[in-house]
Formats: C-alpha cells, structure tokens, sequence
C-alpha cells in the first residue's frame, strides 16, 4: 500500500487533490481511498487529507499516520503543523514553492531522505498562469506524477477532466503538465548533479 | 459498473436506482452531499416523476414522509444527530404506522458538546422506535443496504434505516460496483402497499388505541422485527443471486472458526478491526472478528452461534450508554451462552476520535491475555478528565467542562466576543 498525505490551507482544493488522486489510481485499476480530516471548512484554516493506493482493496480507515508520500500545498505551514510527521524512511515530498529546500531551512532535514524523493514546485504561480486562481492541487498532481510515477500524467490529466466541465479541466490539465514537465527537469537537474558531484 | 466516487454519491446513484417517488430532506452534516445530489437528479427530471421537496425542519421531513408513504409513493429521507433527534417523535410514528420509508442516518455523536464527527450516538438512540437497522461496513455495502432496504421495507410494511458512518463513508472516495437500472428493477418490483389513503377508497390511517389493543399492536411491531430475522438473509441471497456479490444479511464472521478472542462491532471500525486482526493472526493470535451488519432486529442467535466458541468476546462500539456503559455490549451480553464476564466492552472513536490499529491491538492483546477491564474507553486521556475532576473538587464555580477542557488542551475554543 502506497499512503499519501496531502496538507494545505481551506480553499486550496486540498480534498479535492486527494480525490482527484484516488480516481487516478482507479483508472489504473488500482484501488484506492480518499478522505478528507474531517474538520469544520473555513478558509485559510490548516486542511489535511489522505489518499491510500493499493492493488488489493483497502479497509483501512485509520488516518495516515505513516506517509509513504507528503504533498504541501503551502509553505506557511511548515512551521505550524508538524507536516512531516511519521514520512517514512525513502519517503517522498513535494511542496508548493518557487524556492529550494535549503531556501526553506529544511537542508538538513532533507539529507535523511533521497534527493531524488525530494522537490519543489512553484505550483501556485503555474496555477495562477493556466487557471488564474491560486489553486495549486491539478499542478501538485501533476508534480506528484513525475516524482512518484505511481499515477500517470495521463490519469491524473483523466480525473481532472472527469470532476470538472471541460473548460475548467483543460486549464488545469494544462497546469498539471507544466508542473509534471517542471518535475521532471528538477529531477534531471538533480541526478546529473549527483553524478558530477 | 466500477465508478470511483464519494459515500453520498453512491448512495445517490442507489436510491435514484431505486426509483423514489418522494424525497423530502433538511440538510445537515455529513448527510448532505446525498440529498444535495438527489435534489440535483431530480431538477434535471432524472427520476421523474418523483418530487424532492424542500422542508424547514427534520421534523417536517419525516413528516412529510409518512404523509407520502400513506398515499403509497415510495418516500426517502436522510439526516443525522440532532437532526435524527429532532424528528424523532415521527420516527416513532413511521414505525407505529408500519410505514416502509427508507432512510439514511450517516452516522455523527451528539451535542452538547456540538460536534459534527462521526459516532454512533444517533442511530442507536433510536434503537427501540421500531425501525430496522442496518449498518454498512464500506460504501458498497451502503449502496448496496439502500436497495435492499426498500425491499425489506416494503415487503414487511416497516421502515428501514440504513446507517453509514458520517466523513469516514460518506465523504470517503472508494471504488463501488454500482448496479444497472435492470438489475436493480428485477430485486425491487414496484411498491405495493398494505395500506393506502386513496379518495376513491377511503380509510383512516392513525387511529387512538386504548389499553384493550395497544399491548397487541406493539406485539405486532416486535413479531414483525422477528419475522424480519428470516427475511433479511432470505433478501440477501436474493441480491447475491441478481447483484453477483454477498452483501447484506444479518451478521459477517472474519477468521472466527478456531478463534480464542472474537472483536464484535458495527460499520466502517470493521475495516480497520480486520486489519488489525490479520497482523495478530499472522504471529499466530487466534483473534477473529465479528461483524453486525443487522442492529434491529438484534440477530440474537446468529450472535450467540458465531461466538459460542470464544473464550473472550470484545464489543467495540462508537456509542455510550451514558451511566451504564456498552449498548451493543449490553445486546452482546445478553445473546451470548457463555458468562457474561467474558463480554468486555471497549468504547471507541466518539465523536470522531481516530481508531488505529495501535490501540486496537493494544486491548486485543489484553484480552488475549485476561487482562482487559469488562469496560474500557479506548485512548482515553486520564490526565485530562482528572484535571476537570480535580476543578470541580476545589472550586465550587468550576465553570462549563467543555470549554474548560479545551482550555487544558491548549486548544481555543469558540471566542465570544
């Protein structure tokens, strides 16, 4: 079973991220479970939601304790929730920003795990250009698909167009490849560099 | 067909399947996604010509529901907590009048202190009033409990709550196997009631019963609920033969047959029960599980046959009888042959407290080892009660313990002002 834990604030989409994640995965005819913390909806407030990938159906309804995988959504939130809680060892973490985990003071933190585990993205600002809201989740999906490779580009493209009318989703579709691509060139930057160095 | 969706969605898509002629719901949380979903079926004309009407309180949505069945449409509402308790008068009416509205109860505790997590406070406070009860482990037992609820229900003339626990099913994403119209069509023929108000054939539905019958009616409701013990497994081999997968019934075993310890409970904590038994059985613990999926009637003897072997029952219930301890624990003790000593209750995940397989193995561990307390109130924070206890010992004007407590947490509570 592959867990994903998906933090971010009221109004970022962040339940809807984790859905749109779980029927990625379904489409992969995987089974999958995607629920939200459960807390009161305001805006602006610390949201968390869980999405579990497995090839055997889940019963588990525990929330995720354990990640196998971190998306966050926003950075503000690094100092006020403890959102790294339990990722396990080889974990992933994707988090939405235009700096580097050394320009977050996460440097030493982020020797503990794989670099190639380990990316941002300035999901926001690649929203901001295809959708033209601050709405990070489609590009964070996108981003967690070049990283992780557990879901297609494809799929994650498949979902978005299944939940939102077609406009909606080809803006975000659209966002959710830049960040792929994007993704993928960090990755590429990094492994070259691993090599060099 | 395989779909990935929300709880509510499916059990939308069901009830839409089952070809409701009135739906009449209040909003409240975490029912809503399903009616707001029905309503949006119905404004398109999907489910013609069935009615969606708007109420102003839970009251008037039962209300309105017996009002509707009387007339022989197939009526359907959901609520939840105070909601459930808000009508609760009429819930009793349904049952009295033999009325099969079906409807959805998605699980959440109940104030004061508000609270809009799940538990399983509110249906089973309504334990008594005469309606079935069925509880779905996961969001295809939930769609699939809908559609057998409306043949239940109106095979036996008695109204049916089908329960499904509040955020953790009905805001759950999952895949579900959702049936076709036809299939749904050839389990559920169209109602035919007992009893109908009709202008061109005119009775009275509701008559006063005085002491010489009253005893007699409520004889009836109980010999019903009894009749329903036969037909709820009947109906559900009846929806494996058409639907093609078991779902329903009365009661699941899980890894009971050589099993020291048996874990009993009901809906989705089932999941994450069995989890954690087969991890325990993987090192060799003969723990097994128990699953309720028919709370009313309560399925005494095929309670007492799946735990006749056990050398320890655990109920584990998201519900307290305030001042007496389990409720389903109490219903355990009472169908179990062997000493109702070796029936511990441990009470759990109130008001949306998680339930991990952490602290479940921790008890079950305990009861393989004699040494769980008869009742238990699972990750209870001890410290925390004792500083409120301790409070009101000193301190005549101890204040109001919610806030209090909360105020130990270090958690803000609801500023006023």
């Amino acid at each position: 079973m592959f867990q994903i834990r998906i933090h971010g604030r009221g109004g970022q989409g962040v339940v809807t991220a984790a859905e749109l994640l779980s029927v990625a995965a379904f489409r992969e005819d995987r089974h999958s479970q995607a629920f939200p913390s459960f807390g009161s909806e305001r805006t602006g407030a610390p949201v968390v939601a869980f999405c579990r990938i497995d090839n055997r159906p889940i019963r588990l309804r525990e929330p995720i304790l354990a990640p196998d995988a971190l998306i966050i959504q926003d950075p503000t939130l690094l100092h006020q929730v403890d959102v790294f809680g339990g990722l396990q060892p080889g974990g992933y973490i994707l988090i939405n920003t235009a700096r580097t985990f050394a320009d977050l003071g996460l440097a030493e933190f982020a020797q503990k795990f794989s670099a190639a585990h380990l990316c941002t993205v300035p999901a926001t600002e690649i929203a901001m250009r295809h959708v033209g809201r601050p709405l990070p989740n489609a590009s964070l999906l996108g981003g967690f698909a070049a990283l992780t490779g557990r879901v297609s580009l494809e799929s994650v493209a498949a979902a978005i167009g299944e939940k939102f009318p077609p406009k909606v989703a080809a803006s975000n579709v659209a966002a959710a490849t830049e960040a792929y691509e994007f993704v993928q060139r960090q990755l590429k930057k990094e492994a070259a560099g691993a090599e060099t160095g | 067909m395989l779909k990935q969706v929300e709880g509510s969605a499916a059990v939308a898509e069901a009830i839409a399947l089952c070809r409701p002629q009135v739906i009449c719901a209040y909003p409240i949380s975490p029912q809503t996604h399903i009616v707001e979903a029905l309503g949006r079926r119905v404004d398109a004309g999907e489910l013609a010509p069935c009615e969606f009407i708007n109420v102003e309180s839970e009251f008037a949505a039962m209300s309105v529901a017996i009002g509707a069945s009387a007339t022989g449409a197939r009526a359907y509402t959901a609520t939840a907590s105070q909601g459930l308790l808000f009508m609760a008068e009429a819930v009793y009416n349904a049952a009295g009048l033999g009325l099969p509205i079906v409807m959805t109860v998605a699980n959440r505790a109940i104030g004061a202190p508000i609270n809009i997590w799940n538990d399983h406070t509110d249906a089973l406070s309504q334990r008594d009033c005469g309606w079935l009860q069925l509880f779905a482990e996961d969001n295809q037992e939930a769609l699939d409990l809908h559609i057998q609820a409306f043949r239940l229900a109106e095979e036996l003339s008695l109204p049916v709550m089908v329960c499904m626990d509040g955020f953790i099913l009905t805001h759950a994403y999952e895949r579900v196997d959702m049936p076709t119209q036809a299939q749904v069509d050839s389990y559920l023929p169209p109602y035919e009631p007992r009893q109908v108000l009709d202008p061109a054939d005119p009775v009275s539905i509701g008559a006063m019963v005085g002491p010489e019958a009253f005893m007699e009616v409520r004889y009836l409701a109980h010999a019903k609920q009894q009749q329903a013990l036969e037909l709820i497994p009947a109906w559900a081999d009846e929806f494996r033969r058409v639907f093609g997968r078991p779902s329903g019934g009365l009661v699941h075993e899980y890894r009971t047959s050589d099993a020291d310890v048996i874990v009993v409970a009901l809906g989705s904590v089932l999941g994450t029960i069995k989890d954690t038994v087969d991890m325990m059985r993987d090192e060799g613990l003969k723990i097994g599980v128990l699953g309720i999926t028919c709370f009313r009637p309560w399925p005494a003897a095929a309670v007492r046959n799946s735990l006749q072997q056990a050398k320890r029952v655990v109920v584990l219930e998201k519900s307290l009888a305030v001042g007496m301890g389990g409720i389903v624990g109490n219903n355990v003790s009472a169908s179990f042959s062997g000493s109702p000593d070796r029936v511990h209750t441990v009470i759990a995940g109130l008001g949306g407290r998680s339930i991990t397989r952490g602290s479940l193995r921790r008890v079950f561990e305990q009861a393989l080892a004699d040494s769980l307390e008869p009742l238990t109130f699972l990750d209870l924070d001890r410290a925390l009660v004792d500083r409120v206890l301790e409070r009101e010992r000193v301190q005549r004007r101890s204040g109001p313990i919610a806030e209090g407590i909360l105020k130990d947490l270090g958690v803000v509570a609801a500023k006023l002002g």
